[in-house]
């Protein structure tokens, strides 16, 4: 049951707030800042993305004929 | 009225009686059991009220610092035990107890168990701050051990989602109370902890009477919740109840759906977020730009680059300024030069043997050209030549006289 870690919100965030963090000191190279830029502004499409097409999923440990334990949906009931 | 001098003012009195009660040993620290009645809290935070049995009634305060440490919510014909000191308030003359705690009736075992517990776990350091582990910022996967059936997983997950959708909720269900209920929870937290690779685990449920709610008072429930690796939120009850679990948790909310606020970010202002960001980083990037500018405007401005036949125009000058300088020295130098020249032709002009000849004296040489200045060159009949200042003569030699 390993999330899969290819998006990590909280680096990206971490990453974003570092990005702004640079960006407003303005020392940086003209190069490194198109850089910087490109990688902030992708990061916050990254982020809103992830955050507009979250379903919450909810599911209950259960254990099945055999025994074993597995996840099922689970709807709490209103 | 015999004698006078015995006569004491309300205030001596009162004072007197105080010192009496206060002196008394078994009065500093009773518990007294009865019935609540007349309870009021005032705005200032004090609690007031009467304790009562069968046939008498006793005045009693409780302090807001001691009320606020109170586990339950007391009411009116809830039979407690009271435990304070004894004193009296010398404005009425009259007599009070001076609560420090008050427990309900009937739980005394419960309490003292609690009690007992609370010390040797805080004594073995399971509450202590430095051992509470931080909560992920975000987490992606939520593992909540709780009843399935109630309030308390329906409060969790409705806030969970409405707040932070982006984490998965895995419910691990179990019994919340009776006799199996800390089992149940022990062997959920374990697994939680070992095998969901969860960033955060909330255990707890809705509220109850302090039995219902005892299994999280349970010694192997807080050792379970201390040993998580992972961060646990205990959320038991309504806020006034506390049990050992919230103590031992890395973080105590006063309710189910508080424990849900506090797992998670709130997504609004995780957007809000991210757009000041997205406004922050086009700002930055165009004030960046425009010091560029503003520098490359600075520089160009300069007289160099704005002007640049001006600067020629003045390196021209110098250079003009220079050359006169050295065309003059030069002139110095050649003028000098001259004067010595003059000089020094005078002085040669003065050996000049034309000069001598000038002065009347010859110049006398042999037919081979040579310049006669002794007799003994020549002998008689020779031909020599004799240069004068002006022209020359042909002769003969007659005859030599020598020296």
């Amino acid at each position: 049951m390993s999330k899969e870690k290819s998006f990590s919100f909280e680096q990206s965030m971490a990453r974003l707030e570092e990005i702004v963090k640079l960006l407003e000191k303005g020392d940086a190279p003209l190069d490194s800042l198109l850089e910087l830029y490109e990688e902030g502004t992708e990061l916050i499409r990254k982020c809103s993305k992830a955050l507009d097409s979250a379903e919450q999923k909810v599911t209950k440990l259960a254990r099945n004929e055999s025994g074993e334990i597995e996840q099922v949906p689970f709807a709490a009931e209103e | 009225m015999k004698n006078e001098s015995r006569i004491l003012g309300v205030g001596e009195l009162n004072a007197l009686v105080k010192a009496l009660v206060d002196s008394e040993p078994l009065l500093s620290s009773v518990l007294v059991r009865g019935e609540l009645s007349n309870y009021k809290i005032y705005p200032s935070g004090h609690h007031y009220f009467t304790l009562k049995d069968a046939d008498s009634s006793l005045r009693c305060v409780m302090f807001r610092r001691e009320a606020a440490k109170l586990r339950f919510r007391p009411e009116n014909g809830m039979k407690v035990i009271a435990g304070g000191r004894v004193s009296v308030y010398p404005r009425d003359g009259a007599y009070q107890l001076y609560c420090s705690e008050i427990n309900p009736d009937g739980l005394g075992n419960l309490y003292l168990a609690f009690e007992q517990l609370k010390e040797k776990l805080l004594g073995e350091g399971l509450f202590a701050q430095e051992t509470k582990k931080p909560l992920p910022k975000y987490p992606e996967r939520i593992a909540v051990v709780t009843s399935p059936a109630g309030a308390a997983v329906r409060d969790i997950i409705r806030v969970l989602g409405a707040r932070w959708p982006l984490a998965e909720v895995i419910l691990l269900p179990v019994r919340v109370q009776g006799a199996e209920a800390p089992r149940e929870i022990c062997a959920a937290l374990r697994y939680a902890d070992a095998k969901l690779d969860a960033d955060l685990i909330i255990t707890g449920r809705g509220g109850g009477s302090a039995e219902d709610l005892w299994a999280f008072n349970d010694e192997n429930v807080a050792r379970a919740i201390f040993a998580c690796k992972t961060p646990v939120i205990s959320a038991v009850g309504h806020e006034p109840d506390v049990t050992i679990s919230d103590f031992v948790a890395d973080l105590r909310a006063a309710t189910p759906s508080n424990a849900a606020e506090l797992a998670v970010p709130d997504r609004e202002e995780i957007y809000s977020f991210i757009e000041a960001a997205d406004k922050r980083i086009r700002g930055a990037a165009l004030s960046y730009l425009k010091a560029k500018r503003q520098r490359l405007e600075m520089l160009s401005k300069r007289r160099v680059m704005e002007m640049p036949s001006a600067y020629i125009d003045d390196k021209r000058l110098r250079l003009d300024r220079l050359q006169g300088m050295l065309a003059h020295a030069a002139v110095q130098s050649l003028h000098g030069s001259r004067e010595k020249f003059a000089a020094a032709a005078a002085a040669l002009d003065a050996l000049s043997p034309l000069k001598v000849l000038a002065r009347g004296y010859s110049l006398v040489s042999g037919e081979n050209g040579k310049i006669i200045s002794s007799a003994r060159s020549v002998r008689a009949g020779e031909k020599i030549n004799v240069t004068l200042s002006k022209g020359s003569l042909e002769c003969t030699v007659d005859e030599r006289k020598l020296k």
